[in-house]
């Protein structure tokens, strides 16, 4: 489903936070991502998801170049990814459910069908009671929540989260994973990055380190 | 079908959800957008009805064709008769030099009629061309001229091309201000929807990170450019209907005083619709312009 080979990002101003990566990613997997601060988690995400473009080498997602996409096939190619965001990127001018329905939206789904899809979605992340609420109001975790309910309500079969768990306190963090977990049991890839060691131990999978733009080891936990 | 419409009917919504977010701003555009309406159209509406007023007072194109004296009235009306006959020529009057006579008599010259040992005055033909232009005039003028019974062709066309020559500056002058002032429209538009999209570039950055293409975050701010544009346009033209209202009484009391029935005609419905959807066309180009513009300003890709 994904594949990167001998990918290197280099940002402008000359840091490469990738260098000669390689990786390839099975569907239906849960993979985390892990290393310390300036690894190039979010770099590698930002590749898959089609937000920043490789320096070289290829970043091929479900049978797609992403180096060599064209703009105008770049939406198409987004919607079938859910995004979960380190700082959220929620609408605070909109209330909850105006929230999720915005990807609904966006594809030309409206009316009671798409209601019906983000109040499922709200169901799944807890938040169904607070569908009016405007997302200022909400709790860290509760918006983390949002944040994915607006990922997964179009039902894509890959999902990237950057340090979904980041800040949140333990329950939190354990309430999230299990939804992941969740997902993952229904077939959907998965793609996590986070500093919580513990959360893989709990929940296994696959565990690709980096350090300084490599992959220094891969484990199953 | 119903998607597509579903989204159209929301991108208006959010469009004028925009103008209810900052009410003051918008109104102050729009009263800009009908200044810069009112100006031409205005103007156009004053020439209109100069031209109108002008018919009225304008006197009857003729041409006048003086006999030799030695043209008797059976060849003068035969004369007549033939150049009747003329493509170009509407209609020919003959007369008599016995009633040139008695015109004079009764225009209050009857002294000087009287003082005269017999009658001086020539058979005359009053011609009226088809054609009320200068050009037509003329050639008909230097047609009659060469006749063999002509004396002289007088021909007043002075007038027509000093009025021709006005309205032509004035249509000129007004077509350089639409010109000018259809561009200024587009400005201020581009410009207002600019910085809305200096203002909303989360919103869009989110928008495009889940899938939105650029014609679904450009349709709201082309609804807003039109919309406004349209308001803009009517805001003019309620400019232009107030105007006319303070000038229309005195000039119908002007109009009076010269002994004439005349009163300032506002515009017509096809002019309103043509107003209107110029403005809210360039509302629309301004808002196209300057949301792709931006977007592109905003890109990260
Ligand atoms: N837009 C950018 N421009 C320039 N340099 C960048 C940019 N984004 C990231 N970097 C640099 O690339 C390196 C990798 O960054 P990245 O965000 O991928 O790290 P990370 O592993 O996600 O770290 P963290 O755990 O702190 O989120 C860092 O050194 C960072 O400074
Ligand atoms: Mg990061």
């Amino acid at each position: 489903m994904i594949e990167l080979t001998d990918v290197t990002k280099r940002y402008p101003g000359g840091h490469e936070a990738l260098s000669n990566l390689n990786l390839a990613i099975e569907q239906g997997e849960l993979v985390f991502l892990t290393g310390h601060s300036g690894a190039g988690k979010s770099t590698l995400l930002k590749l898959v998801a089609a937000i920043e473009r490789p320096t070289s080498g290829h970043v091929i997602v479900n049978g797609q170049n992403v180096g060599r996409m064209k703009r105008a096939a770049l939406p198409y190619f987004r919607r079938n990814i859910g995004l979960i965001f380190q700082d959220h990127k929620l609408l605070y001018d909109r209330n909850v459910f105006d929230n999720v329905l915005l990807p609904l939206h966006i594809q030309g789904m409206t009316g009671a069908d798409a209601g019906k899809r983000v109040r499922a979605a709200l169901d799944k992340v807890g938040l169904l009671k607070k569908e009016k609420a405007r997302p200022i109001t909400l709790s860290g975790g509760e918006q983390q929540r949002l944040c994915i309910a607006r990922a997964i309500v179009s039902r894509p079969a890959l999902v990237l989260a950057d340090e979904p768990t980041a800040n949140l306190d333990d329950a939190y963090a354990r309430d999230i994973m299990d939804m992941f977990q969740a997902f993952n049991e229904v077939g959907v890839t998965l793609v996590i990055s986070t500093h919580d060691q513990d959360l893989i131990r709990r929940y296994g999978g696959r565990d690709v380190r980096l350090a300084y733009g490599r992959q220094v080891s891969e484990a199953m936990a | 079908m119903r998607a597509w419409l579903a989204h159209h009917l929301h991108s208006l919504a959010t469009a004028m959800r925009q103008f209810g977010e900052t009410p003051l701003s918008t109104l102050f555009t729009i009263l800009v957008i009908g200044v810069a309406v009112a100006l031409p159209a205005g103007l156009y509406l004053l020439l209109t009805n100069l031209d109108r007023a002008a018919d009225g007072v304008k006197p009857q194109a003729e041409l006048t064709l003086f006999l030799k004296l030695d043209i008797d009235a059976t060849a003068g009306r035969a004369l007549a008769e033939r150049i009747g006959q003329e493509a170009d020529v509407a209609e020919v009057r003959f007369i008599d030099r016995a009633e040139g006579i008695a015109r004079l008599e009764s225009a209050g010259l009857a002294d000087i009629a009287a003082g005269l040992p017999e009658n001086p005055l020539p058979h005359t033909l009053v011609i009226k061309p088809r054609e009320e232009t200068v050009t037509a005039m003329e050639a008909l003028g230097a047609r009659l001229q060469v006749l063999p019974e002509s004396e002289r062709v007088l021909l007043d066309s002075d007038w027509i091309k000093r009025l021709t020559a006005l309205m032509q500056l004035g249509r000129d002058l007004i077509f350089m201000l639409a010109v000018i002032l259809g561009l200024a429209l587009a400005a201020i538009t581009a410009n207002t929807i600019r910085l809305q999209i200096y203002a909303k570039r989360d919103e869009i950055e989110v928008a495009r990170l889940i899938g939105a293409t650029d014609r679904f975050i450009r349709r709201p701010y082309l609804y807003f450019g039109g919309i406004q544009g349209l308001a803009g346009g009517l805001s003019g033209w309620l400019l232009v209907m107030i105007g006319l209202g303070l000038l229309g009484d005195s000039v119908s009391q002007t109009a009076t005083a010269y002994g004439v029935e005349f009163s300032l005609q506002a515009l017509g419905l096809s002019e309103l619709i043509a107003l209107l959807s110029l403005s809210a066309s360039l509302g629309w180009l301004g808002a196209f312009l300057s949301v792709t513009h931006t977007l592109r300003e905003v890109e990260t890709f």
